[in-house]
């Protein structure tokens, strides 16, 4: 009979047998499976990956911990990260949902930071197609409940639709923290000796294997696993939060882990192999929700808000009774050694020994590229016989009642946006902005995705990616800090499918170069694919941005009377809304992008803020100039006298433009700082609720 | 002025709530934690919003049982000041500081949003900066914030003036529009509405600066 290799490689498998000169037992066969997945170790695309520009002037923590952090001055770091939790909610929408902000947020709290903000990225079928209308619900649902609970603002995101998201929603959550630069908790600092010691909840068999499972496509069988979806409490991971803080304020904490994909296995193997060391791990002492587990299903349980901390065996009481008041489970479960190995202790017996480095270095995977037949991707067109898209009123008036562009209060209203009080612009806006009252100074959230400019041209949708987040924040008033990446694709051992991540990525490696904006920390998700559809490449990015001062600019409350500019030039309809839309297709070429054009743009965006020169300014994105302009004056009400433009104009994307809202004393100014980047007049702010030519 | 803020397990508000008494009247904030048995001097008591015990049970119903609750009991018969924000007003029906239930909002979904109330009157330790009428935002954010009371005892607390808040635009289905209400003496104030939520600039506004300055000046008059 085969042999059963969990999801390894036969040449994977054979591998192991090699260093370990025989064979391996079947919970160290399991160990292996998990942490040697696409999701523990990256396998396809870490060579992908190393080409990310990953040092700046304000970059204090690169990739490879839990969050990466950057320095916004005063002695103070933001540490943040970005998470798919794709695979868990396409079968249970809510836990998955929710247990996807609560690994984010213990990511952001092994660094030793406390988590002061999220933001969610979510990308959903139709929903006139029940089942996505169902996992949208949930989805939101999970979101809400989870963050609110544990009191972590949910500040913004983004909500797309396409119709390849429909039996495989994504779901990326990013979190940012806090941290004192003098207290970062690092992977490495653990020490031969030091006790491993496991806080939070009870393991239970809930999401044994999960990681494995989030890197296989999502088949009608693996959509039957349910038990490999994890559960969350949030009430337990606020007490977790509290209690990790309240420990590391009192200086007990060597190291850190959060207990995520692979559990115990993976957050023990990580530190030990990070400090060159290994090992060893009582399960007998782990507290157990459920009888009769085996040391593979303890090993491996993803049960949610645990953390496992290193600490000196002297400070095991005092830990204890920290973690007494807030009601937690505390257990040495076991200890750093100096020998490179990783051993599991049940019942007094050895259950697994294996070389720690080696379970934590998991094989490089290159497969084969191959650059696709460029095909024109079809979408249904709703019954649009009677509107005329020369009317660009008609076609405002459909594609803002397209749930893409809707208003999407009655998502965030169901987030709890401002506890914390440091929200200073919420959802709704198009970026966050966050109040850090300790040190008196403001800090910028700016996400950005584009699924369908990649799709089209992969190497320019990844720069655009990266741009966009950029002109977001320099629109805002804020520049660069650093940035991380949520990167969404169908299968890589699918020729196109690999070419079509090697060019997003390369893409996003040059903007980050050329915009100056380095990533610090990432996620890969692979597989998003169902028998109904295959995703389409989807990066999704979060860029931090600092301010010099205190001034910022609004995207959507223009004053009466304003003038509109928009500033910039381009635009086309290739991969536009208005192509998928009205022409039922998504097509290229798309205008590639200038990096000096970029700056230039930013740098006058800065400009204008710094100046006060305008009382809006919003980024010309999705559904073009058209429906910017709704968005900056929808919000308040107001409407606007429009000149005569004409389709490609109103309704292009692509390309550095914004559109702003300038006060009549202000526009000589304005117009100074834009001299030379081409700007058109578009009309004038009324206060009417409604867009008229004139 | 010595306040006293109660930490819950689950509680996120507490430390919103120190800030905001720290910046509109510099006062002296303690965190108290659930399991203590007796108040340290204070001047003010604070249960905080957030999810005290997970909102597990029925929100507010855990927290009521606490031990510190005793003295927080004690501590309002004897007439000293307790403000319930939130998940501190569901605390004190749950203690019968105060009258009442808060059921699910109507929507039966989470509102956040800033929030239009009505200061329905200024003689109260908490309003007294306010005109009675004024309109302020304080936001909201809650899932269960529907305040309801059988029509004998609503009445009655209509007519004794204990109505200190109503909502403009009614967002839950509270009966009467109430937002917040105070036991018969005013010493004991409870609303679902954040006034500290609204107390800087850069953060939602000022509108709460006042609710917090007003405190502190009644507790000086108090002490002369």
């Amino acid at each position: 009979m085969k042999k059963d290799l969990l999801g390894l490689k036969e040449e994977e498998y054979r591998q192991i047998k090699k260093a370990l000169q025989r064979e391996p037992n079947d919970t160290e066969l399991g160990l292996f499976a998990v942490m040697w997945s696409e999701h523990c170790c990256y396998k396809s695309t870490k060579r992908l990956l190393a080409t990310f520009p990953t040092k700046g002037k304000y970059v204090f923590q690169g990739p490879g911990e839990n969050a990466g952090i950057v320095d916004i001055g005063s002695g103070f770091g933001i540490a943040f990260k970005m998470e798919s939790h794709n695979h868990p909610s396409a079968v249970e929408p809510v836990q998955g949902a929710a247990t996807g902000v609560g690994g984010i947020v213990r990511d952001i709290l092994a660094m030793g930071a406390r988590p002061i903000a999220s933001m969610d990225c979510l990308f959903f079928g139709p929903p006139d197609d029940r089942r996505s209308d169902y996992l949208r619900e949930g989805i939101i649902k999970g979101v809400g409940s989870y963050g609110n609970c544990v009191g972590v603002p949910t500040v913004g995101g983004l909500t797309y639709y396409d119709p390849c998201y429909k039996g495989n929603p994504l779901v990326n959550a990013m979190c940012a923290g806090l941290v004192n630069l003098d207290e970062v908790v690092k992977s490495n600092t653990a020490k031969p000796g030091n006790m491993l010691v496991l806080l939070g909840s009870k393991t239970g068999r809930d999401g044994i294997a999960g990681a494995a499972f989030a890197s296989a496509e999502l088949d009608e069988a693996v959509k039957k696993s349910r038990p490999q979806v994890q559960m969350g409490d949030p009430f337990a991971e606020k007490l977790l939060i509290e209690c990790c803080l309240e420990i590391l304020n009192k200086g007990f904490i060597v190291s850190m882990q959060d207990m995520g994909a692979a559990g115990i296995t993976s957050s023990s193997v990580e530190l030990a192999a990070k400090a060159h060391a290994g090992a060893e791990i009582y399960l007998d002492n782990v507290p157990l929700r459920e009888e009769g587990m085996n040391p593979f299903e303890i090993a491996l349980s993803e049960s949610q808000e645990r953390m496992l901390l290193v600490i000196e065996e002297r400070h095991y009481d005092d830990v204890r009774k920290i973690a007494d008041k807030w009601g937690l489970e505390c257990a040495n479960i076991g200890k750093i050694i100096e020998e490179d190995r990783f051993v599991l202790y049940f019942k007094g017996q050895t259950a697994a020994d294996v070389p720690a480095s080696m379970l934590a270095s998991g094989p490089t995977m290159d497969w084969p590229k191959r650059k696709p037949v460029q095909t024109v991707i079809t979408y249904p067109t709703k019954t649009l016989a009677d509107v005329n898209t020369n009317d660009p009123i008609a076609v405002v008036n459909v594609l803002s009642s397209l749930p893409q562009f809707e208003d999407k209060s009655w998502i965030y209203e169901q987030y709890d946006y401002m506890v914390q009080t440091r929200t200073t612009l919420g959802p709704g806006n198009s970026v966050a902005i966050l109040y850090i009252k300790e040190i008196d100074k403001l800090v910028a959230l700016a996400v950005a995705s584009d699924p369908w400019r990649c799709a089209v041209d992969p190497l320019v949708g990844g720069m655009e990616t990266v741009a966009k987040a950029v002109r977001k924040l320099a629109v805002a008033g804020a520049h660069p800090l650093g940035m991380t990446d949520c990167l969404n694709f169908p299968s890589p051992e699918v020729p196109e499918n690999f070419w079509g991540i090697s060019e997003v990525i390369r893409g996003m490696a040059l903007a980050c170069q050329e915009l100056d904006c380095p990533i610090v920390s990432g996620n890969v998700s692979l597989y998003n694919e169902s028998p109904d559809c295959t995703v389409l490449p989807t990066p999704v990015v979060c860029a931090v941005g600092g301010f010099d001062g205190k001034k910022f600019l609004k995207s959507n409350e223009p004053n009466v009377s304003d003038r509109l500019f928009l500033v910039g030039s381009g635009g086309s309809l290739k991969a536009s809304a208005f192509e998928r839309t009205f022409e039922g297709r998504l097509s290229g070429p798309i205008n590639s992008i200038d990096f000096d054009v970029e700056r230039d743009f930013c740098r006058r965006a800065l400009k204008t803020v710094a100046e006060g020169a305008a009382s809006s300014g919003r980024c010309v994105g999705l559904g073009g100039i058209a429906v910017a302009m709704v968005k900056m004056l929808g919000h308040s009400g107001l409407g606007a006298t429009i000149k005569q433009f004409d389709t490609e104009f109103l309704f292009g994307e692509g390309d550095p433009r914004a559109l702003y809202a300038v006060p009549e004393e202000k526009t000589d100014r304005f117009l100074e700082i834009w001299d030379g980047f081409g700007v058109t007049e578009l009309g004038t702010v009324i206060k009417d609720g409604t867009f008229q030519l004139v | 002025m010595k306040v006293s803020v109660i930490v819950f397990p689950g509680s996120n508000c507490d430390m919103d709530v120190k800030w905001a008494f720290e910046i509109c009247c510099d006062a002296d904030v303690s965190m108290v934690w659930h399991a203590e048995e007796s108040l340290p001097e204070s001047d003010v008591v604070i249960l905080p919003g957030g999810f005290s015990y997970g909102d597990y049970l029925r929100s507010g119903a855990m927290a009521a049982k606490s031990s510190i609750m005793r003295s927080v009991v004690e501590f309002a018969s004897s007439g000293g000041l307790v403000l319930g924000i939130c998940n501190g007003f569901q605390i004190l029906t749950e203690a019968h500081l105060l009258p009442g239930v808060l059921l699910p909002n109507v929507s039966t979904r989470f509102i956040c949003r800033p929030c239009q109330i009505r200061i329905e009157r200024n003689d109260t330790p908490f309003t007294r900066l306010y005109e009675p009428g004024e309109v302020v935002n304080f936001p909201i954010a809650h899932h269960e914030g529907l305040f309801y009371l059988d029509d004998t005892s609503l009445a009655k607390l209509e007519e004794s003036g204990c109505v200190a808040f109503r909502y403009v635009d009614n967002p839950n289905g509270s009966l009467n529009a109430i937002a917040g209400i105070t036991n018969a003496s005013k010493n004991v104030l409870g609303l679902m509405p954040h006034p500290e939520r609204v107390v800087h600039s850069l953060v939602g506004g000022r509108d709460g600066v006042r609710f917090f300055k007003g405190i502190s000046e009644w507790i000086k008059e108090m002490s002369r």
